[in-house]
């Protein structure tokens, strides 16, 4: 199943497709940003795939993300750690669940969005059940989806000024950042 | 002479501060307003706190735009702080109607991510609880909506049997509302024959006052006039918007993940997925209520094919050791003393775990760095993305046809506000 997704999505976007992998029992594929709205169209409209079914998007904060076990190996052995730091331009990652309804196949797509300049292309316009979750990853990672057409916050107050879900937003929240009701 | 010109003074000034606030359109053609209502967030009907924001014209709703967040209360970010053992009393306050549904859903989740397999006795205790907590849901969604349009009774019928559901559930969890009953690797607690027999007896009785409901509904013309043709959406824009679960199958779609991606012992029990064609409220009304039979069939089969054996996987570094051998024996204490304050340690990388919910597609998308918690946890909620639909659902329908509609798509807003 993931060959022949790999084989059907590398012959039409070639270097687009930055790599496909399965883990766990489950094909995911990393593609570039750009032509996100291009392969998803191509994936929901190819006869052969027909992934018609988006069933989430979510966000990622991957700001330090480090392998734990190679951590410990490090410790183990009594060497020097050092973390490797995932690059600002790749601090985010969006990732689709999409499924097929005929084919009985699912598929998890994922993009890298720079960490100072988070802007997404919207596949709302291939995939109408996406508008409220990127209102909903918006929310929470300040991720901008260009070309969405209501990309207003889910959750929080229209005002609040922080993404409650990246990893510099502390566990406990920030004292005072909503106010409460006047009396 | 000179208080009339005053007037016309008056009248002028009236007029200017009318038009200054932008009012001038009522005075010139008032029938052709529309009216905004704010339904919500503290209203009988909405299920929760939704609120919703309707254009109406007259009595039809233009447009409606739902707010959510009123019950938010960042369960995705509590998940980052805290072991997965620790998040398993956080996922009965998601769909709080159906619990032991979103434990069993979590623990499947996590068990996809750490490798491990429950065993066979755990699994069909896992079903069991599962269905059970579908039926109560489903009694939940037909009661309160079949209140929200006037049939008081079936509500008060529906409770009753939620009782003895409930009654149920505290034999085999020990609570009966917020029951976190399955663990990573197997169950808490063993299925006693008490618990065995209370099960088996409501499962024989339940069809009987199923039945009553049917009855009492079915052929009932104001319940029938307010739903049938009421809330209707094409199979197309369903899948579209992404509706699933029960919703999904009343738009005649049959798209069950316990027979597209069988999980658990599903495909050793024999069931038949519901769909009917309507898409409408009474469509999805209908699909709720023969899958409560169904349900009922495969607690019954469950029941019969339960193995005798172990609740738990034998997995030491993974799953928690029994009580009494934590207190007796040294290697059980260490083990539980690290799965509990650290945690147990996934292999890096990413999962993601649907389970047919009571209200569809309930999955987990977890990404492990090797910690004891998870980096990231995003919790893909049914109702949710039921509501999304609702703009849709309700427009050029009338004010009143709203609470049917809601209470036909059966959101829950523990689970939607996360």
């Amino acid at each position: 199943m993931r060959e022949m997704i790999e084989e059907k999505l590398r012959a039409k976007f070639g270097e687009d497709i930055v790599s496909v992998s399965e883990s766990r029992g489950q094909a995911s594929a990393e593609v570039k940003r750009d032509r996100i709205v291009d392969i998803c169209r191509f994936l929901k409209e190819d006869p052969a795939l027909r992934f018609n079914f988006l069933s989430d998007v979510c966000g990622a904060d991957m700001l330090d993300f480090e392998d734990v076990s190679a951590r410990k190996a490090y410790l183990a052995i009594e060497h020097e750690h050092r973390p490797v730091q995932v690059p600002v331009e790749e601090r985010f990652l969006v990732i689709y669940n999409m499924i097929s309804l005929e084919n009985k196949m699912r598929l998890r797509l994922k993009v890298k969005v720079d960490g100072d300049k988070p802007v997404c292309p919207s596949v709302t316009s291939v995939y109408p059940a996406a508008d409220w979750y990127e209102r909903e990853t918006f929310d929470m990672f300040g991720i901008n989806f260009e070309g969405h057409p209501d990309l207003r916050r889910m959750y929080m107050p229209e005002e609040y000024e922080y993404y409650p879900l990246r990893k510099d937003f502390p566990q406990m929240g920030v004292p005072g950042s909503i106010p409460l009701p006047r009396k | 002479m000179a208080n009339s010109s005053q007037d016309k003074d008056n009248v002028a000034q009236i007029v200017r501060a009318l038009e200054d606030k932008d009012t001038s359109a009522a005075l010139q053609d008032p029938l052709e307003n529309y009216m905004v209502l704010n339904m919500g967030p503290q209203h009988p009907a909405t299920h929760g706190v939704l609120r919703l924001l309707l254009k109406l014209d007259g009595e039809t709703v233009v447009e409606c735009v739902p707010e959510l967040g009123y019950l938010h209360r960042g369960y995705e970010k509590i998940a980052e702080g805290s072991t997965y053992m620790e998040f398993i009393p956080h996922t009965d306050r998601l769909d709080y109607i159906s619990p032991i549904a979103n434990n069993v859903a979590y623990a499947l989740a996590v068990e996809k991510l750490a490798g491990v397999e429950a065993p066979p006795r755990a699994q069909y205790i896992r079903v069991i609880g599962a269905e059970l907590a579908r039926i109560s849901s489903h009694l939940m969604a037909i009661g309160a909506m079949a209140m929200d349009v006037g049939a008081m009774t079936v509500f008060l019928w529906a409770f009753r049997e939620r009782e003895k559901l409930y009654d149920v559930f505290d034999l085999l969890t020990g609570v009966r509302f917020t029951t976190s009953y399955t663990r990573i690797g197997g169950v808490a607690q063993d299925m006693t024959d008490e618990t065995k027999a209370a099960i088996r007896k409501f499962i024989d009785e339940f069809p009987k006052y199923h039945s009553e409901i049917i009855r009492m509904l079915n052929k009932n013309r104001i319940f029938l006039d307010r739903v049938v043709g009421v809330g209707t959406i094409d199979a197309e824009t369903a899948i579209k918007l992404s509706f699933s679960g029960a919703n999904l199958r009343g738009c005649g779609i049959a798209h069950d993940l316990r027979v597209f991606s069988p999980y658990l012992v599903y495909d050793q029990l024999s069931f038949d997925v519901i769909t009917e064609t309507g898409g409408d409220c009474f469509a999805r009304y209908m699909v709720r209520m023969r899958e409560m039979l169904e349900s009922v069939k495969l607690v019954r089969q469950a029941l019969d094919k339960m193995p005798q054996g172990p609740i738990k996987a034998d997995m030491p570094k993974r799953v928690l050791p029994k009580k009494e051998r934590v207190y007796n024996k040294m290697e059980e204490l260490i083990h539980d003393f690290v799965i509990v304050n650290d945690g147990i340690h996934p292999e890096p990388g990413e999962s993601y775990f649907a389970t047919e919910g009571s209200k569809g597609e309930l999955g987990f998308y977890i990404i492990s760095d090797g910690d004891g918690h998870p980096w990231r946890m995003k919790i893909r909620s049914p109702s949710f993305c039921s509501l999304q639909a609702l703009p849709t659902l309700v427009k050029g329908q009338m004010v009143s046809d709203v609470v049917a509609i809601i209470g036909s798509i059966d959101p829950i807003m523990g689970e939607a506000d996360k």
